[in-house]
């Protein structure tokens, strides 16, 4: 069974934002980068399928600076067995451009299925899987929490309003990883030193352009101080009545 | 002749129209406005032939129906080919959708497809100067980013919640729209239902959040009963989660899922920056805990230092006499 997961470097989720000088990204300073959390999940579960299946391979790819060789050398390390860089220093452009670049890269590589975080936890848009589903032709469910593969078929599940779907998705397919679909494993110092001779391949960006454009980003406005209230049923009762009368909210 | 009409994804539940097809309504009706174009509305379910009246009322001028059982539950490959059929009728300028999964997956399918701009889970579309801008959280709302959708068609997926329907009658003319529904490779196979008739947390209006301070599984129904005087949803932090007392649907937050409801009650959640990630996009917000330095009093417009054991059940109480008014 073979697998291509596809892995971004995004800011650890605890970093203080700052903007930087351009009005329009984020200062680099002091930031430390990580595999986006959805990724690593996907990740696992990619590992866990190929041994399931008794051989196979799982490709890990990504688009982005050539510092991402680290989070790369980290999936090598949980046990991928190749990984694919497409460098851009500033990484491909949007989501349409980072889905083009993507399917570009993943057309080539062997796929039963392809594997997305649900979402990278910089860009937050949930949208590069389904967009290289799209452009490959392959069916794409978002969101899943279980994936079994047997033969050509996958059944996957979802919980999608309130519910549980059970889905069978023929294979070749793309599909997305939600938190509860595998528990990622830390990278042991077997995996380290075996990571550091598996083959990394870089290729360079070919443009691809973005029909989006940043215009600003800035930090969301703080919101007004507190009003304290007594923990005593005036104090709800006070509370109940801002709420509706000066908020409108009930 | 530049594009001018908007097209809505309305999805529907059982028959019925959802939440967000109104607030996508109201949102593009102000853009169809400026342009001085329609506001057309794809809708997509089995028995749905009689949306046109309740989307009329919101400001939408002309309804494209695709019924039928491929429909009856959304499924992305269908939906994108319904919409597909319905960019290719009207020439839209502006695709929107309503940023609930089944927006979230269908979303960027149709945008590729189209090679239209893609922006998600959008709190505002507005036009700057001749130019259409989506406002949009980024890392977990810790930073806001305009983006400005330059291509001849756009696709925005807006957040449930952050717009409020707005009256803007009209007579709605309906139509079946012909689709050819793809071959199908997603099989639904089973649909395993909540036990209880439950509020999606991403739709609710009003949610009620339990943390870790509740101390156990045992103590919920407090919170429960709390959520149910207010008519909340209820939703709990990740340390409970974790802890086995709730169910991982239930979360909020980083990890769990993003609410923008107009009323979020924090009840004995300490406020990490995940739990915050998932929720400071609400429009009032709450926080009861005993300790008065929590960072949840950092981001709430009221808070109520005290013991929640004490505060829930009088919240509860009045909540039932003062709502009934
Ligand atoms: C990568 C990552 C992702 C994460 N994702 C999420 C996420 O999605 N959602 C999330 O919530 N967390 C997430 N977390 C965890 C987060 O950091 C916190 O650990 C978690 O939110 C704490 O939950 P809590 O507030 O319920 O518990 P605590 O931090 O233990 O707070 C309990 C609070 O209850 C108060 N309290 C105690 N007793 C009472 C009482 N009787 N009455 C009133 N108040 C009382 C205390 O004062 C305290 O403030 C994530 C962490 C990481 C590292
Ligand atoms: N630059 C990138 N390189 C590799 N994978 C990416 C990149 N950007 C996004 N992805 C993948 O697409 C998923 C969704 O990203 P997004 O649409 O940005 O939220 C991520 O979880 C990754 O699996």
């Amino acid at each position: 069974m073979d697998v291509v997961v596809c892995v971004k470097r995004v800011p650890d989720t605890e970093a203080k934002v700052r903007v930087a000088a351009d009005g329009r990204s984020i200062d680099a300073a002091g930031i430390q980068w990580i595999m986006a959390p959805y990724d690593e999940i996907a990740v696992e579960k990619a590992l866990q399928l190929r041994d399931a299946a008794g051989g196979g391979t799982v490709t890990v790819v990504s688009v982005g600076p050539a510092e991402t060789s680290k989070e790369l050398r980290t999936a090598l390390a949980m046990g991928a067995d190749k990984a694919v860089l497409v460098t851009a220093p500033t990484g491909a452009g949007d989501a349409s451009a980072t889905a083009k670049v993507l399917a570009d890269a993943v057309r080539g590589l062997p796929a039963d299925l392809v594997l997305f975080g649900k979402q990278a936890t910089d860009d937050d848009d949930a949208a590069v899987g389904p967009m290289v589903a799209a452009l490959l032709d392959r069916p794409c469910v978002a969101f899943v929490t279980s994936i079994e593969v047997a033969g050509k078929v996958a059944t996957v599940k979802r919980e999608i309003d309130g519910e549980v779907e059970v889905l069978e998705v023929d294979l070749p397919a793309v599909l997305t990883a939600q938190k509860g679909l595998a528990e990622p494993r830390l990278p042991g110092l077997k995996g380290i030193m075996a990571a550091k001779k598996k083959p990394l391949e870089e290729k360079p960006l070919a443009a691809t352009p973005s029909p989006t454009e940043t215009r600003s980003l800035s930090l969301p406005p703080g919101r007004a101080a507190c009003r304290r209230l007594e923990p005593t049923r005036e104090g709800v009762r006070t509370l109940l009545k801002a709420l509706r009368e000066e908020r409108g909210v009930l | 002749m530049s594009r001018t009409h908007v097209l809505i994804v309305a999805e529907t539940r059982g028959g019925q129209l959802k939440k967000g097809a109104f607030e996508t309504a109201t949102a593009g009706r102000r853009l169809a406005d400026a342009w001085g174009g329609k506001v057309v509305a794809v809708v997509t379910g089995q028995g749905v032939a009689g949306a046109a009246d309740a989307l009329g009322k919101h400001g939408v001028d002309q309804v494209l129906v695709v019924d039928g059982p491929a429909f009856a539950r959304h499924q992305a490959e269908a939906t994108a080919a319904a919409v597909l059929a319905a960019v290719a009728k009207v020439s839209p300028r502006l695709v929107l959708f309503s940023a609930t999964l089944a927006g979230k997956e269908t979303a960027p399918a149709v945008a590729a497809k189209l090679g239209a701009g893609y922006v998600a889970d959008a709190t505002a579309v507005a036009l700057e100067g001749a130019d259409l801008v989506a406002t949009k959280p980024r890392l977990a709302g810790k930073a806001i980013a305009k983006v400005a959708l330059k291509a001849e068609v756009a696709v925005v997926s807006v957040r449930p919640n952050v717009v409020t329907p707005a009256a803007a009658p009209r007579a709605a003319t309906s139509e079946a729209l012909a689709v050819t529904v793809p071959a199908v490779r997603i099989r639904c196979k089973e649909v395993v239902a909540p036990t209880a008739k439950e509020i999606e947390l991403t739709e609710a209006d009003v949610i009620v959040s339990g943390g870790r301070g509740l101390q156990g599984p045992e103590h919920w129904k407090l919170l429960l009963d709390a959520a149910d005087a207010l008519g909340a949803a209820h939703g709990a932090s990740r340390a409970v989660v974790d802890a086995g007392w709730r169910p991982h649907k239930e979360q909020v937050g980083q990890t769990g899922k993003t609410v923008s409801p107009k009323l979020y009650v924090a009840v004995a959640i300490s406020g990490a920056i995940q739990h915050l990630a998932g929720m400071s996009s609400s429009k009032v917000i709450v926080a009861i805990n005993k300790d008065g330095d929590a960072p949840i009093f950092g981001v709430a417009d009221f808070g109520i230092v005290g013991d929640a054991f004490a505060v829930l059940p009088l919240l509860a109480e009045e909540a039932r006499a003062y709502l009934k008014k």
